[in-house]
């Protein structure tokens, strides 16, 4: 679990993520990563395929082993790039309680 | 939803031989099954796609499809004659060290019929306190509980007695070590009817769970049980609050878990000969409520010993019925196959291989199939489990149909990366069981940018590019070379790894090095290889042990006092930890892993030696495999480098190596003795994946790529490209009989 804590100065790190959210990160957006991919199982986000490296469900995780992943409605996504930022922006909002589109 | 699964009593077979499959079904009627070479299992798009080859062989279907369970949970079985009479007084004692008390209830020593409920059980009950029931039929009997919950990972003395004199009903705990302030030792008593009618019931006796009317076992116990007696008499609380002689007057049972760990049997030494055998191998060679840390190995010190570790999700043996058997055709060339089995939309592969017809070669090279590792990650949860493994891919966890259904189907059984629910580490793993993620079309968690494949699909590359080169091939499995030695690899001029040859057993490992040492030629065109010690169980088909002692990246750690195997007594843990790291073998050996981009190579000077000329022939360079499957880059995934301090050969050259690799790459933790900033694939050395070839005394040589993800690169530009020209050069020379120079000296 990371103790960091998402400051303004991490809007440039958001940034550099929104322009290449598979790319190879800076130090500074890697720590970024670290926090919002970070945290426990339960609830974790997740790609539910829905037609193999084409179309994908956002999902979570349950708490439990046996429990089903969850599916989240009219989350669907056709490009993993465009899963990973909206994922992205919801775990901003979750740590910081800011709209990342409104920030940027 | 995946409504069909199966699996085969083998994973290697000779044409002419049989092989038994077993399926079962949910809500599906009727299913039909066909034999295919397996090609290219690699669905991606982006690459060459699935391929496989249908052998024309009638399998006898349609079959009907029928629902087979899976009934996880260890316990131990005693199918007892009547211990005592029917009316007789019982005593009940072990020493207990519960890990999940309070889940539920979890039975520790019990005999009664699961109909009627006649017989007795003690056990914790839901709340995690110990509690004696003893029933005669109807409401003629009673429960006894001490209320007060056993804490977790603690060792107690539980004891239970009735006395069919008075009636008294009476249970205890009593903890071997107290503390200020925990009231965890407790008795409670109460009176039931005399002279109960329990004893003389038609069920067997039961150690870690209890008879049910529905399956094999119930309310199994997760933790440890050691030197559960049974007595045929009354004794006074405080006497059975002690731990009971072996000479006690009454003694109707005493089971010693120290006799016999690398079995399945247990065994009474009471003299009534009350023995028994154990169901879904609880773990075996774990310390007992004596051991004190005078000794590590539990063969010189059994007694300290004497305690099994039993768990609810513990899985060797599914034990279906055969569905049907598929008899190869004796003209089978060998290779990789898969029974598809299939319905409606549904379908589901069990792969195997086929072996040359015994006591003979069909090609020039042989394909090591890594089955055992294979074993080790089968069913592996780790992107359903460990939430850390998103940050390590660098990307969201992607969860096919697969995924899910092992999310919503725990009891498909675990593997080396995975936990016991309670928390304990899983040291066996069996292929005796559907493993879902050994399939081709497989998409894993591991495997990079891209395809995102893992051991048995990942795989698939190479024999995708043996196809593409029309080259024969022979295939070998990790359990052939373990069970036959180095004489089945005789007679090959070359043999060729997977991608990630990582559970080695010392007769795999030994038979390896023999070949190399009669002047066989190895390509290792994988990563992290030759890494964990494994051992096969002596008797027992289908299942290996693997304890992570000592270091390595390991999902968890053996308990201290644990590190032997309790199939061979064996020292376990790394091969680098045992005296053969996998540098001495192929050059190379583990410095990192990542799961996100892999990255390319760089020639190095020594590229430009004339011993290596014939690898570059046609190799522009300097950059190789900036492109891929795996990663989108030839290095990646997991990397091993030279490291002459554990035995590289002097005269190795290393040819190429990767350059940079994200921070998510970090490095292991056997070479991380004092860490330091800097440990991250952007700064560390370290980390790099070196391609190596070095010639053998006996006129062999070794060509390493020393990263998962190169194979991953072959199929790029239809196998146009250096990484495939590279492998194809050292195949191609390998195959030549003319010997290798030995280095100078």
């Amino acid at each position: 679990m990371s103790r960091y804590r998402i400051t303004q100065d991490d809007l440039r790190h958001a940034a550099e993520f929104r322009a290449d959210p598979l790319g190879m990160p800076s130090p500074g957006l890697q720590r970024v990563l670290n926090l919002l991919r970070g945290g426990p199982k339960s609830g974790k986000y997740v790609l539910v395929v829905a037609e193999p490296f084409r179309r994908w469900i956002l999902g979570r995780l349950p708490a439990e082993r046996g429990q089903p992943v969850e599916l989240l409605d009219g989350m669907e996504f056709t490009d993993l790039a465009e899963a990973e930022w909206a994922v992205f922006k919801l775990r901003w909002k979750a740590h910081t309680g800011k709209d990342l589109e409104q920030e940027l | 939803m995946i409504r069909i699964l199966g699996y085969a009593d083998r994973i290697s077979a000779a044409p002419g031989e049989c092989i038994q499959v077993k399926v079962s079904c949910e809500g599906l009627d009727q299913y039909d099954a066909d034999l295919v070479r397996v090609i290219h299992g690699d669905i991606n798009p982006s690459g060459p796609g699935y391929r496989d080859a249908p052998v024309p062989l009638d399998l006898g279907g349609p079959f009907k499809g029928r629902y087979q369970p899976i009934h996880a949970g260890s316990f131990g079985v005693v199918n007892a004659k009547p211990l005592f009479p029917a009316k007789s007084s019982l005593g009940l004692q072990a020493f207990v060290f519960p890990t999940l008390p309070g889940r539920g209830p979890q039975t520790i020593l019990s005999r009664q019929d699961p109909q009627s409920g006649i017989g007795f059980r003690l056990y914790l009950d839901p709340e995690g306190a110990a509690a004696l029931e003893v029933t005669a039929g109807g409401e003629k009997g009673g429960v006894v509980a001490t209320g007060a919950p056993l804490i977790a990972e603690r060792w107690y003395l539980i004891s239970g007695s009735y006395d069919a004199a008075s009636g008294a009903l009476t249970v205890a705990q009593k903890p071997l070590k107290s503390y200020p302030w925990v009231n965890d030792a407790d008795r409670a008593s109460r009176t039931v009817p005399v002279n109960l009618a329990f004893a003389d019931v038609g069920a067997p006796v039961m150690i870690a769970a209890r008879q049910s009317t529905d399956r094999p076992a119930t309310e199994n116990f997760n933790g440890r049980i050691e030197a559960p007696k049974i007595l045929s008499r009354f004794l006074p609380a405080e006497a059975m609050e002690s731990p009971l002689d072996m000479q006690c007057e009454g003694l109707a049972a005493a089971w010693d878990f120290s006799i016999g760990i690398p079995t399945g049997q247990i065994t009474d030494q009471s003299g009534n000969g009350l023995h028994g055998h154990l169901v879904n191998l609880p773990t075996r060679g774990v310390c007992g409520h004596a051991w004190n840390g005078d000794e590590h190995c539990w063969v010189k010190r059994p007694g300290h010993y004497a305690a099994i570790h039993f768990h609810d999700d513990d899985l060797y043996d599914c034990a279906w019925e055969t569905d049907f058997e598929v008899r190869l055709p004796d003209d089978l060339s060998s290779g990789v196959y898969a029974v598809r089995l299939h319905g409606g939309v549904e379908e589901f592969y069990i792969p195997f291989s086929v072996r040359p017809p015994r006591g003979t070669t069909t090609a020039p090279v042989a394909f090591l199939l890594p089955t055992a590792s294979y074993m080790a990650y089968a069913n592996n949860r780790i992107g359903l489990d460990v939430p850390e493994t998103e940050i390590v891919c660098g990307r969201l966890i992607q969860m096919s149909p697969i995924d899910l259904f092992m999310q919503t189907h725990p009891e498909i059984g675990l593997c080396f990366y995975d936990l016991h629910n309670d928390g304990s580490g899983v040291f066996y793993s069996s292929r005796l069981r559907p493993i879902v993620n050994m399939q081709p079309g497989h998409i894993g968690h591991l495997g990079g940018v891209g395809s995102n494949l893992w051991q048995f699909n990942a795989d698939t590359h190479i024999l995708g590019w043996l196809e593409h080169l029309d080259q024969p091939f022979d295939v070998i499995a990790d359990e052939d070379l373990e069970s036959e030695g180095s004489g089945i690899l005789e007679g090959y001029r070359a043999v060729i790894t997977g991608t990630h040859p990582e559970y080695y057993s010392v007769g795999m490992l030994d038979s390896l090095q023999s070949y190399l040492d009669d002047g066989g030629r190895l390509m290792y065109l994988g990563g992290n290889g030759f890494y964990w010690r494994v051992s096969f169980h002596p008797e027992l088909p289908g299942v290996i042990e693997c304890r992570k002692s000592e270091d390595g990246i390991r999902a968890y750690a053996p308990r201290p006092g644990e590190f032997y195997a309790s199939f061979t007594g064996e020292y376990t843990g790394l091969w680098r930890r045992n005296g053969r790291p996998p540098n001495a073998l192929a050059g190379i050996g583990m410095v990192s892993q990542g799961f996100d981009r892999s990255s390319p190579y760089v020639m190095k000077e020594a590229s430009r030696d004339p011993r290596a000329a014939f690898v570059f022939e046609g190799v522009e360079g300097p950059v190789i495999g900036d492109y891929g499957l795996s990663g989108g880059g030839a290095a990646g995934l997991e990397l091993d480098a030279t490291d002459h301090s554990l035995g590289t050969p002097p005269h190795t050259l290393v040819l190429a190596s990767s350059e940079r690799h994200s921070d998510l790459y970090l490095m292991t933790p056997e070479d991380m003795d004092d860490p330091a900033p800097g440990l991250g694939g952007s700064e560390a050395e370290i980390i790099r994946a070196e391609m190596v070839f070095f010639e053998t005394p006996g006129g062999g040589a070794v060509f390493s790529t020393g990263s998962i993800a190169w194979c991953g690169s072959l199929s790029h530009a239809n196998y146009e490209n250096d990484v495939a020209r590279i492998t194809t050069n050292v195949l191609r020379r390998f195959l030549d009989e003319k010997p290798f120079t030995p280095a100078p000296g």
